[in-house]
């Protein structure tokens, strides 16, 4: 056959149609069946090279992407690679020195069989030391011939040295550095934990993954963490979620002067030796990662923003008389007062009435923007990876700025509202949350949020709200909490969920000079008989941050006001004979 | 170089005379760059496993030393012969897959492989070019009456070998088979509602793979949510080809085989990017498009059912295997266990693939487009 006849058979309209004859050797001949199919067939071909050319752009493209215009990760990467498994992490501790992540190394044995000479004495040899071992398994495994069986993970240094001793060239040792966490789900979701090559996964073991892995000659990564007031933190959280049954818990103690976060604690946690039981429910870190809508705790940031504009003053009085109707919603209070309300009345007695009324005079655009300069359109950034955004809504009509200000329709992380909320009673300004310890904190550098004459009214106000108003439960004697209260329902698709609450108490104390700020948030509390089935926040969050101050004020060195120590008669007593 | 001459009707020059040159020279290339970035990437890996460090590189230089005398000897064959060969080998395999959880050794929680000394075979990297020329057969004595009865024919067929590799499981293999099966179909002319109806059954069985089985969800997140799982593997390899850039770290420079133990297998794109820069791997890529490229055009050309249907498939699983196995080292594509068709190391995927190359070698040859004709019947049968 020659390339005349290859070319006629192909060119088939040539023979298209022409009477076929059985048995000619001749040009192929197709008849006009034969010819559609072989159409067919040809045109789909010629689509399938289309999309195999498509697949190949698309390679290509990302070819380049990633090799031409990848500077950062190329840079990034190099570390990445680099940093082998074998490097021994650096400590992580708290505040006060105690371990919370070390590493130890560990001694592998293993056998390269093919040195084996005589696996039968080997294996007697290697039961003198691990007398548990099962002879003719080991024996087995030391005649395989391989290169490498690993016979022994986690050697003591008195194993190794015995296994040492034996002198049987086959026995091998490889040291692994293995990461221990010694306080266990104490503050799993900082801390975070490694994965199997030694590199951090996820919290502060990720985002300091190349500080931490450079040499622990270097010494240890210390926190700004106060192990003491972060058990008591947990412990407080678990007992509240258990005797209001709630489906999750998050708390976190926050320094409102440094940014120092003293305590954050998400439930339920996981232990990080033991990743492998961690449920993504429980590796979730809710304090950070998780948004809520936060409700009437809001409220805090829209009186602050009226008093902070100079126009409005803390006595005047807005109408809550009735339920308030904007565009297409009716706006109720949960406890309806049915009168005119002074603003500092509105924070106080929680009126949803009051506080839109108040947003609507102040405006949308400056209520926008107030809340962006208190930092809650943004991520709430600290140093670990897992930080959630906050959902803003998405055009900002009258309704929105009315349901903003009792915290509907805007969902933040809890650390986004401690943050803001530290802003407001430290005096007025900008708070940068950390979990690394500032040794060298320079109050200098501080940028103001709101006036100090804001600042020092919101902490009356905070105050007012322990002593007359929701949170009565928060109080702790001698410390002078004040906060706010903040019971939301939770969004269902298409709505809200009036049976599934988020409760929340963001609390400062001392509130006439506020050095730390507690905030608790439970997830669907129910009610009980002790809380005459109420399950608003004021029964559980509250509480839950009344308790905590009661144990971490003395620990944190915050001395009790002379109205409940129990030397006050002597000091008074000293006081008046002076 | 052996003078040829017309006249010689000896096997080589028959071969040399009648081939897809450029076909051929990309094969060998491929084999070759194989060789040359496993004798590069592979040592370190020996080394993390405890072996000799040049295991790899020998025992695929021994393999070669098998593949190229049967890529030469396949591509000799005529249609006849290769569409005898496509049976033998598809049976053979199909009891491979078959005796496999009897016979058959854990490697990474999935059973693949049966174990012949010192050498495993992986049954199911043998089964696909069988499993193609066995579609092409059957596809080709297709009719617009018998359209129906054989393309069911096909698909119970497509239907078993997927049941066998699911129960693998090795979900990438069954992915191939399955593209495999509907780029036949959609060759053989069936209509365009029955591609798409089959479309959508593979999607929802992609779906209910994703909800239901473990590990392909895992990879699927990790995929579409990087920190949502362990995206270590992937994150190692974007980070070579970066280091890479455009024209690579040097000769023993790459960091990944140090760290990555697949860098010598289904990483070995990435592990050549970041040693070699990205002309080496366009030049990777320029050979894999060259054989689909000319596989497509030569069975564009032919006439003959079988040698057309055949050709493409082939070419198709080729090419395909290619793209997926550097769109997963690029993260176009989630994480699936796939060599790099004549590149990674690997006994099976090496043999496997020469045997598929020989076939389209074979396909494609000038003089058996013709053959083919007479041979597969087209005067005879058709009319």
């Amino acid at each position: 056959m020659n390339e005349v006849r290859r070319r006629s058979a192909v060119h088939v309209p040539q023979g298209f149609g022409a009477p076929h004859r059985p048995g000619q050797s001749g040009p192929t001949f197709l008849d006009s069946r034969q010819y559609h199919a072989l159409a067919t067939r040809r045109q789909r071909l010629m689509v399938l090279g289309g999309l195999f050319g498509l697949a190949w752009l698309v390679l290509v493209f990302q070819l380049f992407n990633l090799a031409v215009f990848n500077g950062d990760r190329a840079s990034g990467a190099s570390t990445r690679i680099v940093s082998v498994d074998k490097t021994l992490r650096r400590d992580i501790v708290d505040r006060n020195a105690q371990l919370l992540a070390t590493s130890l190394k560990t001694v592998t044995l293993y056998a390269d069989a093919r040195d084996i000479a005589d696996a039968d004495e080997a294996a007697r040899g290697l039961m003198s030391v691990f007398p548990e071992f099962d002879y003719a398994d080991l024996k087995k495994k030391l005649e395989s011939e391989r290169a490498w069986v690993v016979l022994r993970h986690d050697l003591t240094p008195r194993q190794h040295a015995s296994v040492h001793a034996l002198g049987f060239p086959g026995f091998r040792f490889e040291e692994r550095p293995r990461r221990i966490y010694p306080k266990g789900s104490l503050a799993s979701h900082v801390v975070g934990f490694v994965g199997s090559e030694n590199k951090g996964l996820i919290g502060l073991e990720r985002t300091l993954n190349d500080a931490l892995a450079s040499d622990s000659a270097d010494g240890p990564v210390e926190l700004s963490l106060d192990l003491r007031v972060q058990y008591i933190m947990r412990d407080e959280l678990i007992r509240s979620m258990l005797e209001f049954k709630a489906k999750a818990a998050t708390g976190l103690v926050l320094d409102v002067t440094t940014g120092e976060i003293l305590a954050l604690v998400s439930l339920p946690d996981f232990d990080p030796n033991d990743i492998g039981a961690a449920s993504n429910n429980q590796l979730f870190n809710r304090a950070t990662m998780g948004v809520y809508e936060m409700g009437s705790t809001f409220k805090a940031f829209n009186t602050a923003m009226a008093l902070d504009g100079g126009k409005i003053d803390i006595d005047d009085q807005f109408d809550a008389s009735a339920p308030y109707k904007v565009a297409n919603r009716t706006i109720h209070d949960f406890h309806p007062e049915n009168r005119w309300l002074s603003v500092a009345e509105v924070f106080m007695v929680s009126s949803n009435i009051g506080s839109a009324r108040i947003a609507h005079q102040v405006g949308a655009e400056r209520q926008s923007e107030f809340l962006e300069r208190l930092g809650l359109f943004d991520r709430a950034e600290v140093e670990i990876p897992e930080i959630g955004r906050p959902l803003l809504p998405v055009k900002w009509g009258p309704t929105e700025t009315a349901t903003v200000s009792y915290g509907h329709g805007i969902s933040v992380s809890p650390l986004s509202i401690a943050v803001a909320m530290a802003s407001l009673v430290n005096g007025g300004y900008k708070v940068e949350p950390t979990i690394l310890r500032q040794r060298d904190y320079d109050p200098g550098t501080r940028t103001r949020v709101v006036r100090e004459e804001t600042s020092r009214q919101m902490r009356r106000l905070m105050r007012q709200v322990v002593t007359q108003g929701t949170a009565s439960q928060a109080d702790v004697p001698g410390y002078s909490v004040g906060g706010k209260t903040g019971t939301a329902d939770k969004p269902s698709a298409g709505g809200y969920d009036r049976r599934a609450l988020i409760t929340s108490f963001a609390g400062i104390f001392p509130s006439d000079k506020p050095r730390y700020l507690v905030l608790a948030l439970l997830d669907e509390p129910k009610g009980t008989p002790k809380t005459h089935n109420y399950r608003t926040a004021g029964w559980n969050a509250a509480p839950t941050v009344g308790a905590v101050v009661r144990r971490v004020a003395p620990a944190l060195g915050v001395r009790p006001t002379a109205e409940v120590s129990p030397f006050a008669e002597t000091a008074q007593l000293a006081s008046t004979q002076r | 170089m052996m003078k040829l001459a017309r006249t010689d009707r000896s096997a080589w020059t028959e071969l040399m005379f009648t081939v897809d040159k450029g076909i051929l020279l990309c094969v060998f290339l491929l084999m070759a760059a194989g060789l040359l970035v496993g004798l590069v990437a592979s040592p370190a890996v020996a080394e993390r496993l405890h072996l000799e460090p040049l295991h790899f590189f020998i025992r695929q230089f021994t393999f070669m030393l098998v593949a190229i005398p049967l890529i030469l000897g396949i591509a000799l064959l005529d249609a006849t012969a290769i569409r005898r060969l496509g049976f033998v080998i598809f049976a053979v395999a199909f009891v491979g897959l078959l005796i496999l959880p009897f016979v058959g050794m854990d490697i990474k929680g999935a059973t693949r492989w049966i174990s012949l000394g010192s050498f495993s075979l992986q049954p199911s990297e043998f089964l696909k070019p069988g499993f193609i020329v066995v579609l092409a057969a059957i596809f080709a004595s297709v009719t617009e009456q018998n359209r129906k009865q054989i393309s069911l024919i096909a698909a119970a067929i497509t239907g078993l070998v997927v049941m066998m590799l699911v129960r693998q499981p090795d979900f990438g293999q069954t992915s191939l088979i399955a593209a495999s099966f509907v780029i036949m179909l959609l060759l053989s002319g069936a209509p365009r509602r029955w591609i798409i109806t089959l479309m959508t059954i593979g999607a929802g069985l992609s779906v209910a793979a994703y909800i239901t089985v473990d590990h392909v969800r895992t990879r699927v997140e990790t995929w579409l949510h990087p920190g949502s799982g362990d995206t270590y593997q992937i994150d190692l390899s974007l980070d070579a080809i970066a280091r890479g850039g455009v024209t690579g770290q040097g000769l023993g420079e790459g960091r990944i085989k140090h760290v990555l133990p697949d860098a010598h297998t289904d990483f070995i794109f990435a592990a050549t990017a970041e040693e070699f820069g990205l002309f080496a791997c366009l030049a990777l890529m320029t050979l894999f498009s060259t054989i689909i490229w000319r596989g497509l055009a030569r069975s564009l050309e032919t006439i003959d059912p079988f040698t057309q249907l055949a050709t493409a498939g082939l070419v198709s699983l080729f090419g395909l295997q290619a793209i997926v196995n550097i769109g997963v080292n690029m993260k176009v594509l989630p994480t699936k266990g796939m060599t790099l068709p004549l590149v990674s190391y690997g006994g099976s995927s090496l043999l496997a693939l020469a045997i598929t190359s020989g076939m389209i070698l074979a396909l494609t040859r000038k003089r058996a487009a013709s053959r083919a004709v007479s041979h597969a019947g087209l005067v005879r049968g058709g009319g």
